[in-house]
């Protein structure tokens, strides 16, 4: 898939004399629009926020790919971006964060802190080994600390698997 | 002052202390009972006058604790680190020297924290990195985790 089909809209436009119809599932029609406009909550713990600052501002601008505003309160976000290393200590914190977000609600993995607890994997007491051991991870970035375009790509990742979950039945699904 | 002149100065206050000058600063050797009223000396003596505590630290040496204070004065420009032997490793205690340097208290926590000694006298002595309810003390020789994976 090349960036202009990322970009497509998801359905055909029927041109009629009286103005034009357009013929789409309605699955395809809502994931192409919650993908580009995820809303990531302000949060970053180590180096590896400041690299996804970087990736937030003009020179990277992850708004040119549907990532938009960063927000300071989990309510009104659907994306956590966890960068950083995770103690034990911050470890409540960040599942009460992620608690209040709404759903549905996905987290990127961001460097090998939050995968493994890279570094401070062995003869340590204080990191949390892989933040996978409290929230479920959609997508993993490897790297210390992975550079902007990693983590770019890893969040057009997301949006490939926002736009191929089908919405209305995970809804149904979670509601079991 | 230099440090001829502090080791006198301290022989008056405290006959019993032992001095090492092998380390950047010297160092003076006292049992921690006699801790608080040497340290108010060290403070008040116009000649001392050491106004500054710029770190203080514990080291763990497996069958007593340390504890550590680096004092400078302001005005005369001089240094000194006073080391004060806690044998009691199980229960261990120390006067807090927070009413002579308010920096001290959060020092004092952070020792707290990581080395389970306790402060007589500290206003607010609590857990400071650690959660509230961490078991052990994580720099202590004798901690043992068994989430923690050694290499």
């Amino acid at each position: 898939m090349g960036l202009k089909d990322k970009l497509e809209f998801p359905g055909q436009v029927h041109e009629t004399p009286d103005g034009s119809f357009i013929v789409s599932q309605l699955d395809n029609l809502i994931n192409w629009a919650r993908a580009n406009s995820m809303w990531p909550l302000a949060f970053g713990t180590s180096c590896c926020a400041i690299e996804m600052m970087h990736t937030v501002n003009a020179k990277y601008d992850w708004s040119r790919f549907g990532f938009e505003v960063m927000r300071a309160t989990p309510r009104q976000s659907d994306l956590i971006i966890v960068s950083g290393t995770i103690t034990m200590k911050m470890a409540p914190v960040l599942k009460r964060l992620y608690d209040q977000m709404p759903e549905p609600r996905y987290v990127i993995a961001m460097g090998a802190c939050t995968i493994s607890g890279g570094p401070f994997f062995y003869n340590t007491y204080s990191v949390v080994k892989g933040i996978d051991h409290i929230l479920p991870v959609d997508v993993f970035v490897p790297g210390c600390p992975p550079r902007p375009e990693a983590l770019l790509h890893s969040m057009m990742a997301l949006q490939e698997k926002i736009k191929n979950e089908p919405y209305f039945r995970k809804a149904k699904e979670e509601a079991k | 002052m230099n440090n001829e002149e502090l080791k006198n100065s301290i022989t008056q206050i405290l006959p019993s202390a032992t001095f090492d000058e092998s380390g950047e600063f010297m160092s003076v050797f006292i049992s921690s009972e006699e801790l608080l009223p040497f340290m108010k000396e060290l403070r008040n003596r116009d000649e001392l006058f050491f106004d500054y505590l710029f770190c203080e630290t514990c080291v763990d040496w497996k069958d007593h604790l340390m504890m550590v204070y680096f004092l400078n004065s302001k005005t005369h420009k001089h240094n000194i680190v006073v080391k004060a032997k806690i044998t009691d490793t199980i229960n261990p205690k120390i006067e807090s020297v927070y009413d002579i340097w308010k920096t001290a208290e959060l020092n004092e926590d952070e020792i707290f924290d990581l080395f389970g000694v306790t402060f007589l006298n500290h206003p607010n002595l609590r857990r400071l990195f650690m959660p509230e309810d961490w078991p052990g003390f994580p720099l202590r020789k004798n901690y043992v985790d068994d989430n923690m994976i050694e290499l």
